[in-house]
């Protein structure tokens, strides 16, 4: 299971955001902004969850939406967030519980991460959040946007591995090794296997086989990712340093 | 002339080497865009309300609550009231929203009342089903009573195989969107051409009287089959009704609970066996009374004793379980893996009562092969046997039933061997040679993930003598020349033949050109090397571009289909191969955790276009076997009626750490590439099961009867457990 990152926010200092945000919201009926449901963990009751649909009839269209970036308490609507998308500043509208994938895949066109489980299981959806792999379908994507106070987790997905139509050294090597049948899960597992290589740049056969194992392939192309990961990490050290 | 013949072993410049998928590029890259990726302009969501029931009558279906949901802009009543639901998952309704969170928003909104039914969904013996079971006629050949007789030693024991599903990582589903009474539809298929007549007779039927020449399917490529996305299916249909309701495009993909509930399920099979055979190891006879489920429906018999059957006296029967676990489709050699595991198994065991060496065992009983072993020319098992003792070094490995060393690891070895007869499905290409001496090829087949489209470049580019950069492969659209389904590992002979005639007819084309200014007659010239030659002589050439430069303004365009059977082309496919698999694994008896240590496979397969992803292949089929050996299974509960693991943390498949150390041989030369071309997805799939339960019965010296081959079943069968 990939790490998922969490922030959490003092009680006080939500209560106290709650004010800020009553005020930049004013456009909103108290009762219904009260009932809200944040993101930033408190729990979803049944209540919230009513009001939730109730907001969402009422859905502030995209320019009303609040800002993530500047509002600590936003949802279950619409909101403005910006990505740290490939090195740039990335702008959508989405509601809250839209996970980081479904924002890549739906809402940015960006669909070289795969939706397959859906719950943190097989890797498909594997993208680099600040170095590290992670399930971008068991990360909210408001959780790595911009937040007040906070700048957006870098998130590397795998278009920003070939920019000039130039593969990337572990595509490459996938390609090189047929590392891959209908093709799938291959984005995941290259996005995985480059954040392996990245931090472990003489991997063995043997250690690739222990390391890897958060996805998961159903032709069966393990033999050559195996081959693929050392061949790969072989041309990157070559090359000196990250690619 | 180019005669359309397979190159000689000596002049094929591409043709059964190892080279590089041509998509591979765009799907390590993220590039390639399948059908779960289509994104259009205005796009809508849909998603399926489903039975909640395994068996129930739908009484009343209300919708005018999530119609006015959030977001919601079609709904589909896909199975009205008074229709039955036969397992718990059947879509019924279908919502199409703004976003996909607000079709499931919506999709809760649905109310739906059913009439409760009895179901049966637990995988049972037929007399713990009564009304639930169909009972096929008896089967006899030859006298098994007097096989019995001559029997020196007679074994009997249980064996099955537990239902599983294809967990296709891209779920089904489609994208469909309409211009005018146009439908394009992006989709997860098996079979691109076959869908455009099934779209337009399921749509005329709902009310939208449509062509198949105004259906376009597109498929460039797919995210994984196996055998169960040859349908538009109901959800197929679906998205295109509400599409159609919408104004707009409608994306509609199974979540992964359906895609494991409802979207395929390879049958179970179980049977009671009673084998004989003399002291030497001759089998003499064969009884089975077999059992399982393929769902609420069908169940034929069960073809036992598997490949050693040709004058072997048998009597078997088969019971078919009619179920509520959902509907049974294809699955890689639909019924193979079952027999195979049910018959290897009860031939290792018997061979073990007799204390000889299983190969030896097999190798005793190949006159009940029949004519398969005789292959063409070659004693396929034989070969394929030693080569496969030689890789596993199976003499030093295989000990008599039991590994004795000391401490709770055990290992061992099974074997295992398997059949299948692929043949070629009809398929059409169209070769296309322009002027500027581009050349495009064309054909509506979709590429599984077995390297369709890199085979048919291979095989244009190998015809026409140029680099495999020089053909463009057009494929996955239905309005390229028709193509067969990709089922039964008919696609290769398929497409093959079709390229290498279209390719062919087409470079004679060029080579009447040519002749006049190479001073030689049309059929004193080859195409090698880039080159339209006279043959055998460089000095007398003419470049690629040279030679496609005299075609003036016009481009070659030559279609061509896979040729029919008993025509002389035809001996370009064929169909038929063997194969042999050996499994070592270790198994720890304290926790009865199983590990795979090695697996080879040998495998024919006919003339091989590349060797690249057919090894692939067998790959991929071995660690799929793992999957079926050692983990899958759809686990069902009788007191709901759900299936309680639809999902990927609990439906189990292997990882990379968990196949063991994979080795592939192809059986290639003389003897095989005359066979002409034969498919490859099915057979290696077939023997995994049999020889991974065959090794663990070797290494801790008991039969595990069914798999997969758990941890609580392993320490059941040693007698440690209390689940059976």
């Amino acid at each position: 299971m990939a790490d998922r990152p969490s922030k959490e926010i003092p009680e006080d200092e939500l209560k106290k955001d709650a004010k800020a945000g009553e005020k930049e919201r004013n456009a909103l009926g108290r009762r219904e902004f009260v009932k809200m449901v944040s993101t930033t963990g408190v729990a979803v009751t049944a209540a919230t969850v009513l009001a939730g649909e109730q907001m969402m009839k009422a859905a502030p269209v995209e320019q009303e939406a609040p800002d993530a970036a500047t509002s600590k308490l936003v949802g279950p609507g619409p909101v403005r967030m910006t990505l740290n998308i490939n090195g740039k500043p990335t702008k959508l509208t989405a509601e809250p519980r839209v996970t980081l994938l479904d924002a890549l895949r739906d809402h940015l066109d960006l669909t070289g991460a795969k939706k397959v489980c859906d719950r943190g299981t097989c890797g498909a959806c594997t993208v680099i959040i600040n170095g590290m792999a992670m399930y971008s379908c068991s990360v909210l994507a408001i959780d790595v946007a911009e937040r007040p106070g906070a700048a957006g987790a870098k998130i590397q997905t795998i278009e920003s591995l070939a920019p000039e139509g130039q593969l990337h050294p572990v595509s490459s090597a996938f390609v090189n090794n047929d590392a891959q049948q209908c093709g799938f899960c291959t984005p995941g597992f290259v996005m995985a296997s480059k954040a392996y290589i990245d931090k472990h740049p003489h991997p063995t056969r043997e250690e690739v086989k222990a390391s890897l194992g958060g996805n998961i392939c159903r032709c069966g192309t393990y033999m050559g990712v195996r081959q693929a990961v050392v061949e790969a990490a072989t041309h990157m050290t070559a090359k000196g340093g990250n690619a | 002339m180019a005669d359309y013949k397979w190159p000689a072993e000596g002049n094929r410049a591409l043709i059964g080497k190892r080279i590089s998928r041509l998509d591979g590029p765009w799907k390590s890259s993220g590039t390639a865009k399948y059908a779960y990726d289509t994104n259009r302009p205005g796009l809508l969501y849909g998603r399926m309300v489903t039975s909640p029931h395994a068996h129930a009558k739908i009484v009343a279906i209300d919708t005018s609550v999530a119609e006015k949901m959030p977001g919601v802009k079609a709904v589909d009543i896909i199975h009205p009231v008074g229709q039955e639901v036969l397992w718990m998952g059947k879509e019924v309704v279908a919502v199409a929203a703004e976003t996909d969170d607000q079709a499931r928003d919506a999709m809760r909104k649905v109310k739906i009342d059913y009439e409760v039914l009895p179901y049966l969904v637990v995988d049972t013996t037929p007399d713990k089903a009564t009304g639930y079971t169909q009972q096929l006629n008896e089967q006899t050949q030859l006298d098994p009573d007097a096989g019995f007789k001559e029997a020196d030693a007679i074994h009997e024991g249980e064996y099955g195989v537990a239902a599983i599903t294809h967990c296709c990582l891209e779920s089904h589903g489609s994208a469909a969107e309409w211009e005018g009474d146009k439908l394009t539809v992006w989709a997860s298929t098996q079979s691109v051409t076959g869908l455009t007549q099934e779209y337009s007779t399921a749509l005329t039927a709902k009310g939208i009287p449509t062509t198949p020449a105004n259906v376009r399917i597109l498929t460039p490529v797919m995210g994984g089959g196996f055998g169960s996305k040859f349908a538009a299916d109901t959800w197929g249909i679906s998205a295109a009704v509400l599409a159609k309701k919408a104004g707009r495009p409608v994306k509609m993909m199974l979540d992964r609970d359906q895609e494991l509930m409802v979207a395929g399920m390879r049958p179970s099979l179980y049977a009671k066996v009673k084998v004989g055979a003399k002291s030497d190891g001759t089998l003499t006879a064969w009884q089975s009374e077999s059992w399982g489920t393929s769902g609420p429906a069908g169940g034929a018999n069960a073809n036992l004793p598997y490949i050693l059957q040709t004058q072997l006296p048998y009597r078997r029967k088969h019971t078919a379980v009619h179920t509520n676990i959902g509907p049974a489709r294809a699955w890689r050699a639909p019924n193979h893996p079952q027999f195979c595991l049910v018959t290897m198994g009860a031939m290792e065991d018997l061979a073990a009562k007799l204390n000889m060496d299983p190969v030896q065992f097999l190798l005793k009983n190949m006159k009940y092969a029949g004519e398969r072993n005789k292959g063409f020319g070659t004693k396929d098992y034989e070969q394929e046997l030693a080569k496969a003792s030689e890789l596993m070094d199976w003499k030093t490995k295989w000990h008599p039933r039991g590994d004795k060393t000391p401490g709770p690891i055990k290992r061992g070895v099974g074997v295992a061997i398997h059949t299948w007869g692929g043949a070629a499905n009809t398929s059409s290409g169209n070769c296309t040679i322009h002027p500027d001496g581009s050349v495009e090829f064309s054909m509506a087949t979709q590429d599984l993930g077995v390297g369709t489209r890199t085979s048919v470049g291979i095989v244009c580019a190998e015809t026409l003598g140029l680099p495999l950069e020089s053909v463009k492969v057009n494929i996955g659209d239905s309005n390229l020349p028709p193509a067969g389904g990709s089922g039964g590992s008919t696609t290769i002979g398929g497409v093959s033949s079709a390229t290498r005639i279209a390719s062919t007819n087409a470079l004679n084309k060029l080579l009447a050109v040519c002749a006049g200014s190479l001073g030689v007659s049309a059929d004193q010239l080859e195409a090698t090397g880039g080159k339209i030659q006279v043959i055998g002589n460089p000095a007398k050439s003419l470049t690629w571009k040279q030679a496609c430069g005299k075609l003036g303004a016009t481009s070659i365009s030559e279609t061509a289909q896979t040729p029919a059977p008993n025509t002389p082309e035809r001996s370009l496919v064929s169909g038929n191969v063997a194969g042999v698999q050996m499994a070592e694994v270790s198994v720890d008896v304290e926790t009865g955790v199983v590990r795979m240590e090695k697996f080879v496979a040998v495998q024919d397969c006919g003339l091989i276009i590349d060797l690249k992803t057919a090894e692939s292949q067998v790959y991929g089929a071995m660690i799929m076997g793992v999957c079926y050996a050692l983990y899958e299974e759809k686990i069902m509960d009788q007191q709901t009626g759900v299936m309680l693991n639809a999902d990927m943390e609990f439906y189990k498949l292997a990882g990379i750490n968990d196949i063991g150390e994979l080795v592939v041989h192809m059986m290639t030369g003389p003897g095989y590439d005359d066979r002409g071309v034969i498919g490859l997805g099915e057979p290696p799939t077939v023997s995994p099961g049999a020889a991974i339960s065959n090794a663990v019965a070797n290494a801790i010296g008991v039969r595990v009867p069914t798999i997969p081959l758990t941890p609580d079943k392993v320490l059941a069968a040693l007698g440690k457990g209390v689940m059976a």
